[in-house]
């Protein structure tokens, strides 16, 4: 239940991303999902792949600062009002969420909601007590 | 068991060196007003004679010679001997116009490879040991200096000067190098690169450095020893003076002793000449008492440090500096107040998080100073959230303001962006074009 993200450190400069994602490209990984946070100096990428440990190598090799970070990934219905259902099931367990990004999925219906939260366990709880469906890594990586 | 190279001189009593000193000044002032043309006129002009020189306590009658002054007489104007007595010329660098010349007679360098074979023996170096010259070869002082020292010291030299870093370290595991020599930057880098290699540095033969050629901090010296997993050791020097090994550190570890039988130190306010006492920090003076080729009195170092004579645990009565924290000229001035590199840097490693890997980017924006620190990121100090890394950002900027009353931004950028050295860093990049 427990997925792993990469985060990688992007200095503001000229090329970094394509840089970055031509490593994963090369050694053959598929990006799944991935969103930016970003500053006014550098930017922090977040991805979710589908061989999470050989892209964490490649990058590493490559001199980039990486990390892993475990999330939750929730599937939420793509309805009106479905989303905000999730969230609250959150709050109401006093869950604060630290960042998210949503993907569509290609094969039902359904929306992919990635979450940091401080604790992935009680997270996977609070959503499972609400009646979600929290996905597991082996499905995520294979969308 | 402590070991000297030479400890008549080394542990030598206060009187026998007054006595020595006085000796070699009022020799060395007698054969400047004859030899050279600057000294015998400057002397002039200022109304003295060899004869008001009697001992050291007549030293600060003397007058003071400049960098400038061997750049006026470039190339050989002040040198005491004639051409044929000259065995070597160095020169240093000359970033900023003319290189600097110097020359030395046959006892100059057997002086100068014993002031570095002193300084090797107090590294805990022996006959027995290779040592590994990494500082350049050429008209640069650093490889020959320490060079001659360990032939002198019955050593086995290894020159390898600098560069070609996975070479260093092939040397290093299959030539047996016991004591690395080089400047702290690439000992820095040098270290990375074996960490990088994932080689274990206990598993090298090395037990020891001495480094120098440049201010480095005492969290810089941590950080190589950890690396190398070796006792790092400070050496000072300057090609006018002599070259390395005008002072060096012993196994205590807290500032260098000076080979004062041949350098006699002064410390100096630099706005004003006046001669500062012990403990107080000013520009550092070495008059030159037994040099044959270029003999220089009072010279000005541009070199900011302390002298002191509180005795050494390691048994040398040789007096001590402490390492120099900065040039006259390396100094910037940020908004009114006096930063030293090395300041900073110490700042910086205290911390713990970053690498001594920085750059500062000085700029003049709308009539204000502005600092930029440039710090390489690290695994340690990444963090997946924006929050833990502004933080981080943040917790710089504080130290920054609360140890050097300068607010400073701080940016993070890639590892390895930041340009290394194989010689002296270069750690300051002042855009304002004063």
């Amino acid at each position: 239940m427990i997925i792993k993200q990469i985060s990688v450190f992007v200095e503001n400069k000229l090329g970094r991303m394509a840089e970055i994602t031509k490593v994963i490209g090369d050694i053959g990984v598929d990006i799944r999902a991935l969103s930016i946070a970003d500053t006014s100096d550098f930017g922090i990428l977040r991805i979710i792949v589908n061989k999470p440990d050989e892209a964490v190598e490649a990058l590493r090799e490559a001199g980039m600062t990486v990390s892993l970070t475990d999330v939750i990934a929730v599937g939420v219905e793509d309805t009106p009002g479905a989303f905000a259902k999730a969230v609250s099931a959150l709050s109401d367990a006093y869950i604060s969420i630290e960042y998210m990004y949503a993907f569509i999925s290609r094969n039902d219906n359904r929306a992919c909601v990635i979450l940091r939260v401080e604790e992935p366990s009680k997270g996977i709880e609070a959503l499972q007590a609400g009646g979600f469906e929290v996905l597991g890594s082996e499905e995520i990586y294979n969308l | 068991m402590e070991k000297y190279f030479n400890p008549w001189v080394e542990c030598a009593s206060r009187e026998t060196m007054d006595e020595m000193q006085s000796q070699r000044l009022v020799d060395m002032v007698k054969r400047c007003s004859e030899r050279v043309p600057f000294y015998r006129e400057k002397l002039k002009a200022e109304g003295i004679l060899p004869g008001d020189i009697r001992s050291v306590k007549d030293l600060q009658k003397l007058p003071f010679t400049y960098k400038q002054d061997l750049r006026d007489t470039y190339p050989y104007g002040m040198f005491a001997v004639p051409r044929e007595q000259l065995s070597r010329i160095h020169a240093s660098s000359g970033t900023t116009g003319k290189m600097t010349v110097v020359g030395y007679t046959p006892k100059d360098i057997e002086d100068w490879s014993e002031d570095t074979a002193r300084a090797l023996v107090a590294a805990g170096g022996t006959p027995n040991d290779y040592i590994h010259v990494a500082y350049g070869y050429g008209l640069f002082t650093g490889g020959l200096g320490l060079h001659y020292g360990a032939e002198r010291l019955g050593a086995t030299a290894i020159p390898v000067s600098s560069g070609n870093t996975k070479r260093q370290i092939d040397v290093m595991r299959d030539f047996g190098s016991n004591i690395l020599c080089c400047t702290p930057s690439y000992a820095m880098f040098i270290g990375e690169t074996i960490e990088d290699m994932g080689i274990d540095p206990k598993s090298l033969p090395l037990r020891a450095g001495i480094f120098g050629a440049e201010p480095w901090s005492k969290e810089m010296c941590s950080e190589i020893e950890r690396l190398l997993a070796i006792k790092a050791y400070d050496i000072y020097g300057l090609s006018e003076v002599m070259g390395p090994g005008v002072a060096f550190e012993c196994s205590v570890q807290d500032g260098m002793h000076i080979n004062e039988d041949k350098y006699i130190p002064e410390i100096i306010d630099p706005d004003t000449g006046e001669v500062l006492p012990y403990g107080v920090q000013g520009e550092l003076v070495f008059t030159c008492i037994s040099k044959e080729a270029l003999p220089l009195i009072r010279y000005r170092t541009r070199d900011i440090a302390t002298l002191t004579r509180e005795s050494c645990a390691c048994g040398r009565t040789l007096i001590k500096m402490s390492k120099p924290c900065g040039r006259t000229d390396d100094m910037l001035i940020i908004r009114g107040i006096n930063v030293f590199p090395s300041q900073i840097e110490s700042v910086l490693l205290e911390l713990k998080m970053v690498t001594p890997n920085y750059l500062l980017v000085v700029d003049r924006v709308d009539n204000l100073d502005t600092l930029e620190v440039q710090v390489e990121m690290t695994s340690e100090l990444f963090s997946d959230t924006v929050r833990n890394m502004e933080s981080i950002e943040k917790q710089i900027r504080t130290a920054l303001l609360s140890t050097l009353g300068l607010a400073a931004s701080v940016r993070l950028v890639e590892p390895k962006s930041i340009k290394r050295s194989e010689g002296k860093a270069q750690r300051i990049q002042d855009n304002r074009h004063i």
